[in-house]
Order: C-alpha cells, then structure tokens, then sequence
C-alpha cells in the first residue's frame, strides 16, 4: 500500500497506538492509564481501517471502547479503598527483560521471514463475508461464542450479588 | 515509501510486548487486566494485517478470529472484573501481591 | 433529473465536483481534490451544526413555554431570537473554574470527549443525493459504535469532578447509556434487514425504489428507537441524571462557563444526529416520492430532521420524568423482548418475501398491516403480561378524605 494517504495515516496511527500502549504502562494514576488505554484502542481501530478491515474498526470501537472501557472504570470504581496507583510489583526488572527478549525475537522473526505476500487490492465489502461465513462456514464456533457469553454474564451477575440476596427471593 | 506487513508486525509485536510487561509487573489487578487486553489487541492486529496482505484461499477467515477473539476477550473482562470486585470484597484490597492465601 | 452543471445547487456535489475537476486540469496531486473536497465537507457541517444549535435553542425554549401556557424568552432581540447569543456569550465570558481537588486532565478533556463523537457521527449521514462526508458500508455499525463512546465521556465528566452527587449522576447515567444501547441497536437492525445492507446511501436509495418509507414496514422499530434515542440524548422525560431539581446537574455540575456549553451543545447535537439516523432510515432520508427534481434533496432533509426533532420538543414540553428504575425497568423487560420479536418477525418476512417471491406490491402493504398489528398487539398486551396496564394504575379523581383545623362554612353557623 503505497498512496501517501495510507502511509501518513498509518504512521500517526502507529504513533499514537504504541505511546498510549506506553503510557499506559507509565504513567502512576490508573484512571489515567485507563484513558491511555482506550485512546490505544481507537488507535488499533484506526490502524483497522488502514487495513481495509471497516466492520472489523467499528467493531472494536463498539465493544473495546463503548464496553470494555467501561467495564473497567466501573471496577476501579467499585473498589473505592483499593489501590488507584498504577506502580509495578516486585518483579519489575525480569518482566521489562523478558518482554524486551520477546519484542525483539519477533520484530527480528517478521522482518527476516519471507511472507508470502499477494498482490491483491483492499477489501471490498468485509461485513457480508463476516456474515455469511459466521452462518456457513464458522457457525458451530458462533453458537459456542454465544454460550461462552451467556455463560460469562450469567457468571459475572452471580458472583457480584451482594451477600444475603438469595434469602429476600 | 509504502507501508507493508512488516510495518504492522513491528507494531503488533510491541503491543503485545508492553501488554506482556504490564500483566507480569503490576501491583494492581485492573492493571494485569489492561495489559491482558492490551495482548488481545495486539494479537488482532496481527490476525488481520495477515489477513490483508498474505496469500490465501480464504483471506477472510482472518477478520472472523478477530471477531471471535474481541468475543471471549469481552467474556474475559466481565468475568475477570467480577472476580476483582468479589476479592475486594473479601480480602479488601486489589494488590496482586496481598493475594496470597495459598502461599507456604 | 439532477444536472451535472455546477450552478445546480440541489446537490452539493455538483459544484464541488466542477471546483475538484478545475483542480485536477490545474495539475494537482492525487490527494488534493480528497482533502478539498472532504475540507468542504466537513466546514459545511460544522457550520450547519453551529447554526443550527443556535437556532433551536431558542425554538425550544419558546416552544416548550408556548406548550406550558407562558411565553419563553421574549427580551434580548426581536421575540427573543438574540437569546441563543447572549447564551452563547454569558458561557464564554464567563470564568472557567476547575475545582482544587478535581483531576485536572481528565477534567478538561470530559468535554472535549463529549464533542467528539456526536460531531463525527455527521460523518457517515447523506445529507442529500450525494452529499454523504463519507459513504461507508457498514454506515449504521459506525454510527452506533460513535455513539459508544458517549459513556466514556460522561464517565470523565463525573469523576473527574470529585464530586459525589456528580459520580452518581454520572453512574446513572451511563447504566441509561448502556442498557438503551442495546435497544438502539436491535431497533436500527430492522431496516438493515430489509433493505440488506448497512449502507445508509443504499437504505435511502431502497426507500426510493420501492416507494415506501420503512416507517411503514418497522413500525415498533421506528417507536423503540425513539424511545432509545431520548435517552442517549439525556433528554426529558429521560434526563433523570441530570436535572436539575433531582441531582443539580448530574455529571457536568462542576462546570461552567463554556466547558458547560460543550455539553449542552453535546446534548443538541446528539439530538440532530438522531434525527438524522431516523430520518435516513425510517423516513425516507433526501427523497420525497419524486419531489426531489425540483425541490433541493439537502432541503426536504433539513425539514424531515427538523420537523421530527420538533417531536422530541412535543415530548419535553408533554411528558413527566421518569425515575432511574423505572427507565432501568422499562429497557431490560419490556423494550428488550419486544426488539427481540421485531427482529425476529422482520427477518421472518424478508424469508418470505425472498423465497416465495412475492412482488413488492404484494408485499409491502401485507407486512405494512402485520406489523402494525403487531406492534399494537405487543405493546398492549406486553404491558399487560407484565402487569404494568391494570385499571387500578389509572389515575382517580382526586376525593377529600381529611378535614383538619379550623373549617368556616359560608352562611352557615360557625363556632
């Protein structure tokens, strides 16, 4: 992809992304990690729509942004003495090595590697392929999906239930 | 000057990177929790520049992981969250490092 | 019938098109007719917008006073038309004060974040026949997904105050936020399902092709997101979080000066925006059976978006508040469900319409009745099934039940 659009786009995009995945992991108040963290998510939807992947952007700002943000804010909330500091434990220096050795094995692996790269355009019309192959292809994972989330909701109402709840029944 | 697969691999590695450093390093558990999302996006990512750029029967079949993935990753953070409201609860505090009942 | 000369101005596209063509002879770029033309696009909204909040800031207010039997706003201009513009410099000029204790970055940006989405949300609306910013495929998703993005703001707001009354104004408000979400979405997928594509040009242009509005064919539908779009605009009889004799003013108390006028505009702008979507897919967007040839296609959708927006100024002027359960109660039993059985007869008859080919003459006036049958049926007898319809909920006549103190009877004896 080389029209000078796409390449500024990307490259603010990028920016952006990684400096709010790094401050999110600096910064020391963690509602403010936590805004760091969704503007890192817009991003990743932005770099979405510089891959040509539209349903898959709006997707992640509905659910990343729109729900897991706030699934979030509202747990910091709902702990009001626990800890709002954003400081790292004990295991600091081995965790900043072994995600360094890490982040350096695959950027080394994905530039060495001879992908097999097609020269096929963008997308065209992602939302009725995900559609149609949510329903054709992938449906036994779909219905799975919607078990796993009732599942988890049913999941997460049961274990917040203030004490006592069930005798008032 | 053309962006290519590499270009978004690099990213995709170092979000997962720094995800990586969070949920290892942090005292907090809403921390652990954001670096865990954090991984689940960077893994996305890679699903889908794979998808845009690499050869393949069903290029597709790529943005339908994604869509899975962003699925158990929501499924994840209500569950993971209810499970640090209920240890606030009993152990009063969110600090990886105080929950430690079962240590010797 | 649109001419393609640029002297046409029942789309905007036409001169612009002959100013992104004299461009391209000129020799430009590849990019710069995208950047001019999307320049335009995007000074020409936020234009439209300013305007237009100004505008309606004092229809409502002197329209809802006309409603309650007084006269509204009557002093600074003419009939009180300069009110928008003395409201506009009494927030400016007045002093921006932050709160010692209250986190200040966060603080600043709540308002900002609360701008934000309700403009780009204009982004993905046709305002006329090819005057969309930006026509996109999954239009209606897009939209839906801007519209998320509310919370966090309100979330900003009402922490950032370090204020309780606005953090629980904030919580009441985003659980509104979140539970109307789903409602919105479920109610906006009724149209996609006829007309089989997220596109808002091609649900516009499908409403042209069959000559029907979908209002016709989702009428619950049209009714739910009504209902949802109160609510994501804050508004009366839904603004519960942010009244002022309930909780003063919810998430922005601490505000004032012109960081409060980002969100009173936020909570017009949301509302223009809904009309909008509404306007697009229930009411047949730019198009007006045919009128459009003469009639500019930006003015019939300027009237159809004001004249339902004067349906939200009806139901604050008309409506009681509700209260936070009774909202909660009403999204989660009543209104889910009944979205639920809306999507489920809808996909049922594009089934039938597909399979067994019916002709859309056929078609459309049966599922025109069914539907509206349906939708009276559910409504009523939901509520009913529910509980909530029972003669002794009607309200009485009022009785005396009690008479205290000293009480004197004309002409007659007295103590």
């Amino acid at each position: 992809m080389d029209d000078t659009g796409t390449v500024v786009a990307f490259w603010m995009l990028a920016v952006i992304t990684v400096g709010s995945a790094l401050g999110t992991a600096a910064v020391r108040n963690l509602i403010h990690a936590v805004v760091f963290l969704v503007i890192s998510f817009t991003g990743v939807a932005g770099l979405y729509i510089t891959l040509s992947a539209d349903f898959l952007a709006v997707t992640q700002v509905l659910i990343y942004v729109g729900a897991i943000s706030i699934l979030v804010l509202f747990a910091i909330m709902l702990t009001p003495r626990g800890d709002r500091g954003n400081q790292e434990g004990f295991l600091r220096l081995p965790a900043v090595l072994l995600s360094g050795l890490l982040a350096a094995t695959m950027i080394f692996v994905a530039l060495d590697t001879d992908w097999n790269i097609s020269d096929r355009a963008g997308f065209e019309d992602t939302a009725t392929d995900i559609g149609e192959a949510l329903l054709d292809k992938f449906v036994l994972p779909f219905e799975i999906a919607s078990v796993l989330l009732l599942v988890a909701m049913l999941g997460a109402i049961v274990l917040v239930r203030p004490e006592g709840a069930v005798e008032e029944e | 000057m053309s962006v290519d697969l590499e270009h978004y691999l690099v990213v995709g590695s170092i979000l997962f990177a720094v995800g990586l450093y969070m949920a290892l390093a942090k005292r907090n558990f809403v921390g652990v929790l954001m670096g865990i999302e954090l991984m689940f996006n960077a893994v996305n990512l890679t699903f889908v520049a794979f998808s845009r750029f690499v050869e393949s029967p069903n290029p597709l079949d790529g943005h339908v992981f994604v869509v899975f993935v962003i699925t158990v990753a929501a499924a994840e953070a209500a569950t993971a969250l209810a499970i640090a409201m209920l240890l606030y609860r009993v152990r009063g505090t969110i600090e990886v490092d105080e929950i430690n009942l079962l240590k010797w | 019938m649109i001419l393609a000369k640029w002297y046409d101005f029942r789309t905007i596209a036409n001169p612009v098109g002959e100013l992104l063509d004299q461009l391209r002879d000129w020799g430009a770029p590849d990019w710069v007719p995208y950047v001019v033309s999307s320049v335009i696009a995007i000074v020409a909204i936020l234009l439209w917008v300013i305007l237009s909040v100004l505008a309606f800031i004092w229809i409502e207010r002197r329209v809802v006073g006309l409603m309650q039997n007084r006269i509204g706003p009557n002093r600074v201009g003419p009939f009180g038309m300069l009110q928008p513009v003395a409201d506009a410099l009494k927030l400016l000029l007045k002093e921006p004060i932050t709160p010692r204790a209250a986190d200040k970055l966060i603080f600043l940006a709540g308002p900002i974040a609360i701008f934000i989405p309700t403009i780009v949300v204009f982004a993905a609306i046709p305002f006329g026949e090819r005057m969309a910013l930006a026509d996109l495929n999954v239009g209606v998703l897009f939209l839906i997904a801007i519209g998320s993005i509310n919370t966090l703001a309100v979330f900003m707001a009402g922490w950032s105050s370090n204020n309780k009354y606005a953090l629980m104004g904030a919580m009441r408000t985003i659980a509104m936020l979140i539970s109307y979400e789903i409602v919105q979405v479920l109610a906006l997928l009724g149209p996609v399902l006829f007309v089989g594509s997220m596109n808002l040009g091609q649900i516009v242009g499908w409403q042209d092709e069959f000559n029907t509005w979908i209002l016709f064919i989702q009428p619950l539908g049209l009714l739910f997101y009504i209902i949802a779009g109160a609510v994501e605009m804050n508004r009366s009889p839904m603004d519960i979080a942010e009244a002022e004799s309930e909780i003063v003013a919810g998430y922005h108390t601490e505000y004032g000066g012109i960081k409060f006028g980002f969100f009173y505009q936020a909570e017009y702008l949301a509302g223009f925006a809904i009309a909008a979507i509404v306007v697009n897919l229930y009411l047949g967007g730019w198009t007006l059976w045919g009128l459009e040839e003469w009639v500019p296609s930006w003015l019939i959708f300027f009237a159809k978006l004001y004249g339902f927006f004067f349906l939200y100024i009806w139901m604050r002027g008309t409506l009681p508040r509700l209260r936070i359960d009774q909202l909660m109660t009403f999204a989660w039993k009543y209104l889910l469900p009944l979205a639920l059985l809306n999507i489920l007869v809808a996909g049922g008859e594009v089934l039938l319409w597909r399979e067994a080919e019916l002709s859309r003459n056929v078609a459309l006036p049966t599922f025109a009745v069914v539907n509206f049958a349906i939708a009276g049926i559910a409504v009523v007898g939901w509520a009913r099934v529910l509980g909530h319809a029972r003669k002794d909920h009607r309200g009485g006549r009022a009785t005396l039940t009690q008479e205290v103190g000293a009480v004197f009877y004309e002409g007659a004896a007295n103590p």
